[in-house]
């Protein structure tokens, strides 16, 4: 222990490694979409250019379905985990029933298990019953995951909810529908909000699961993945990177934002 | 209570089981309007389930209760004209005070207008003027409490419940509600039920007082009933300090080996040859401690054997010498003092 006041030279020179080695890439994925080279990635970049961007925007038409069905699948994705994960946060935090315990564990399981796994179980899944892979298989399989960031979330708000707001509500003259509407969302909107952007993130960058589950379908990490097998025009690939880095950071800083200050016991009584 | 009170609310032969507890075992009382009604007893004692099962957030397994004469059963709790002031008072935290209190109005569909005044005449009566527009976060443990009052008696209701509703206040603020929320439930004339653990509170607030033990009801009465002349053995050691003298020195006192008990205060202590007056009982005994409380001395005397606390007040201001100690003494009570345990 040092003195307690400043921190040891040695853990902030490592602590800015860290912060380095995590976030440096990300500038290199900038810096190369503006490389001239097409064929490899080299460093130092031999000439600047602002040209791909106008070829991602004039001359790639693939790029464009990729992005609309990564949005499409990510928004009915966040849409169903919004609905059960909620759902069954609340069942899991209202009642004790039997095996409560283990579909908590369950609920979270997709997340725990690698994708590959995830990938792997659903594909056989859906063989076995004779679905065939579409737009909605990539839905279904997304929503495996998604569901658990919205649960965790909810459950946490809930819990951290004095329990008995919808005992006063109801001895207040509120039946379930009002006490819905005016007592539980109120209080669980941010936890929402939060476990839904989050959800809407990690479905829109997914690969694995996504190429288990895909049928001719091409999502926007898939195409990414595709075009760093063909060495042509790879500074294309960082043009969209540079944009899948913007829309996957807003929302998740908007939802560190409005969470931000749900620190304190919402509903504490004393 | 005379007989033509009108009945606020009535337990015919209930019980609520839960696994092997009877949390409320065959319970058979009746609440009048416009009382103040305590159920008071140790934590488990059923008391707490008593109030939900009014307030509809738990059905009897067995037997009926009647709110006004009316069977409840399967009345859901928002259809029922009862309010709770809840133990941890469940403020709403995302809204504010006069949101708070407005809440029952709202979903009653008062308008708007209404519904602030009455708000206000609610704040106002628990002395909250002017506190609206904060939020529940906002205000100490005292204020909240009032929020939460003002919240159940805006909307008026046929019987107002409240569990433990000043058990996370300071003893000073208690004290000061104790008195407020007496001297509000005359003001308002709403029937009070009043859960509580805690004696004096029951016994300086209460009309009537039902004693709860292992989900029965041990003994209802008055304050004084209940004080002076407790039925059972728990009633006299849950409810103040009692003597509670059973076996052969019942035997030896009375001629019958029934339990009696007898309170502190009611006993006096004389010097050793002193003739027992005709209305007493007088025995032996030796001092075995004493201790000075300011406005009393708590003696404790064995008797036989068992020790038996006596209080005295101080009335002179000299005190009591450390001789006293050991010293033998007559330990005498009026007959009447003492009362017959079942």
């Amino acid at each position: 222990m040092s003195s307690g006041k400043s921190t040891p030279w040695a853990l902030r020179l490592a602590t800015f490694a860290g912060m380095l080695f995590l976030h440096l890439p990300l500038l290199f994925i900038l810096l190369y979409a503006f490389s001239a080279e097409d064929k490899s990635f080299v460093f130092p970049i031999p000439e600047f250019t602002a040209k791909w961007f106008s070829v991602a925007w004039n001359d790639r038409p693939d790029i464009w379905p990729a992005l609309a069905l990564s949005v499409k699948v990510a928004l009915i994705a966040t849409l169903i985990a919004l609905v059960l994960g909620s759902l069954a946060a609340a069942a899991v935090w209202r009642s004790k029933f039997f095996g409560r315990d283990s579909i908590s564990l369950l609920l979270i399981l997709p997340i725990a298990l690698p994708g590959i796994i995830t990938g792997i179980a659903l594909r056989s899944a859906f063989n076995l019953a004779e679905i065939s892979f579409s737009f909605w298989t990539i839905v279904v399989g997304h929503a495996t995951f998604c569901v658990v960031v919205v649960y965790n979330n909810v459950l946490a708000r809930f819990r951290r909810t004095a329990g008995n707001l919808i005992e006063a509500s109801m001895d207040l003259g509120a039946n379930g529908l009002q006490t819905l509407r005016h007592i539980v969302l109120p209080n669980i909107a941010t936890a929402l909000l939060a476990g839904g952007m989050l959800a809407f993130a990690l479905s829109f960058d997914e690969v694995v699961v996504t190429t288990f589950t895909a049928g001719q379908q091409e999502t926007l990490p898939i195409w990414m993945l595709g075009e760093l097998m063909r060495p042509r025009q790879r500074p294309v690939t960082n043009v969209v990177a540079v944009f899948v880095i913007a829309i996957t950071f807003i929302p998740i800083m908007l939802a560190f934002w409005l969470t931000r200050d749900t620190q304190d016991v919402a509903g504490s009584g004393k | 209570m005379s007989e033509t009170r009108s009945i606020a609310v009535k337990f015919e032969n209930v019980s609520r089981v839960f696994g092997a507890t009877r949390a409320a075992d065959n319970l058979a009382f009746e609440v009048y309007d416009g009382e103040f009604f305590s159920m008071l007893g140790p934590s488990g004692s059923g008391k707490t389930t008593c109030l939900r099962l009014i307030a509809g957030f738990e059905q009897p397994d067995i037997g009926h209760i009647l709110v006004h004469g009316k069977n409840v059963e399967g009345v859901p709790p928002y259809e029922r004209d009862v309010n709770t002031v809840f133990q941890d008072y469940a403020l709403f935290p995302h809204m504010t005070v006069a949101g708070n209190v407005e809440y029952g109005l709202m979903i009653r569909k008062v308008p708007q207008q209404e519904r602030r005044r009455r708000a206000g005449e609610a704040l106002e009566m628990v002395k909250l003027s002017g506190m609206g527009e904060r939020k529940p976060s906002q205000l100490s443990g005292g204020q909240r409490q009032r929020v939460a009052l003002a919240r159940a008696l805006v909307n008026r209701p046929a019987v107002l419940l409240l569990d433990e509703p000043l058990g996370a206040l300071d003893l000073k603020l208690r004290e000061a509600m104790q008195v407020e929320l007496k001297s509000l439930q005359r003001q308002v004339g709403i029937t009070f039920i009043y859960v509580t653990h805690d004696q004096t509170e029951a016994l300086s607030m209460s009309d009537r007082i039902a004693v709860f033990n292992h989900g029965r009801i041990e003994q209802i009465g008055t304050p004084a009933e209940i004080y002076e002349h407790p039925a059972t053995a728990f009633v006299a050691g849950f409810v103040g300090v009692s003597n509670v003298v059973s076996g052969a020195l019942a035997q030896r006192l009375t001629s019958s080996s029934q339990a009696f008990s007898i309170r502190p205060e009611k006993i006096s202590l004389f010097d050793l040859g002193t003739p027992v007056p005709a209305d007493m009982l007088g025995i032996e005994g030796q001092i075995e401690s004493a201790t000075y409380l300011g406005a009393n001395t708590r003696f404790v005397v064995t008797v036989e054997g068992k020790q038996i606390a006596v209080i005295k007040q101080n009335a002179s201001n000299v005190g009591t010498p450390d001789t006293i100690l050991g010293k033998s003494v007559l330990v005498a009570w009026n007959l009447t003092s003492m009362q017959k345990l079942s």
